[in-house]
């Protein structure tokens, strides 16, 4: 089923408040292989992006195993610190169809609880068509 | 820790994956996309098999880059994930990231030309790491 091209623009309410906390940050060290400590991983803000994809998904009623990741990319405005309080926001950027699937593409602004901008992520998904 | 000059090759970072680490890093990130776990799930939508999160790939970049540059700030990160990176029941798949460091730019923010590659396929397009070192 094509998705609706009027998506293209929309903007998506913020995810709910993801507290950075030292156990937070030392799991995802630690699932990725990771030495953990303090140091906060450079793709740990997928934590709140993805949040910001999977609600966006439910919204549009996307199932996610047919989704497949396509593109990533942070441009961080500064690094991410154990006591942020973050949320996303994600728009819609772009929407095209290449061989009955459905390419997505999003931007989100990941914020601190200040307001101002951490981080901006923005990712392309593959929405695959039937099989 | 100061990067080496512009051109200097980094020691390539081979990395493993196994279904277990992808069982691991779908609660840490909160993505349980089940074409990453079952494979029934993943041969239904067309895909060759369980296949990474694309961003567990682009985290061992991120360990790499992290290796390389002594822990320095990153300012971007990304890549398109061109090739699914299939992960096998049993054993593991491999991950190999090299660099090369790039010219500074205006900004004095280092580039870091990657090639991230999986049984010999670049599985990473147009990768992206620019650091403050």
């Amino acid at each position: 089923m094509p998705i609706d091209a009027s998506l293209v623009g929309r903007a998506f309410p913020p995810t709910p408040v993801h507290a950075v906390t030292a156990e937070s940050v030392a799991a995802f060290a630690a699932s990725v292989g990771g030495a953990g400590g303090a140091t906060v991983a450079p793709t740990y803000p997928i934590v709140v992006t993805f949040a910001a994809l999977q609600d966006f998904l439910a919204a549009e009623e996307l199932e996610l195993s047919r989704i497949v990741h396509g593109d990533q990319r942070f441009r961080y405005h500064r690094p991410v610190a154990v006591g942020d309080e973050l949320t996303a926001a994600l728009t819609v950027t772009g929407l095209r169809s290449i061989g009955g699937n459905d390419i997505i593409s999003t931007s989100s602004e990941i914020v601190d609880a200040s307001g101002s901008v951490v981080c901006t992520a923005t990712a392309t998904l593959v929405h695959r068509g039937g099989v | 820790m100061a990067l080496p000059a512009a051109g200097t090759a980094l020691e390539p970072v081979t990395f493993e994956i196994t279904r277990a680490d992808l069982v691991a890093y779908a609660h840490a990130s909160g993505d349980h996309n089940p074409i990453h776990q079952d494979e029934e799930i993943a041969l239904a939508v067309g895909l060759p098999g369980v296949i990474a999160h694309g961003m567990y790939t682009l985290a061992l970049v991120g360990r790499a880059v992290g290796d390389w540059t002594g822990g320095a700030e990153v300012v971007e990160l990304g890549g398109k994930f061109v090739v699914p990176v299939v992960v096998p029941a049993d054993g593991a798949a491999r991950v190999t990231v090299a660099g090369t460091v790039g010219e500074p730019n205006a900004d004095g923010l280092v580039p870091l030309a990657l090639e991230v590659t999986s049984d010999g396929a670049k599985v990473l397009g147009a990768p992206k790491a620019l650091v403050r070192a």
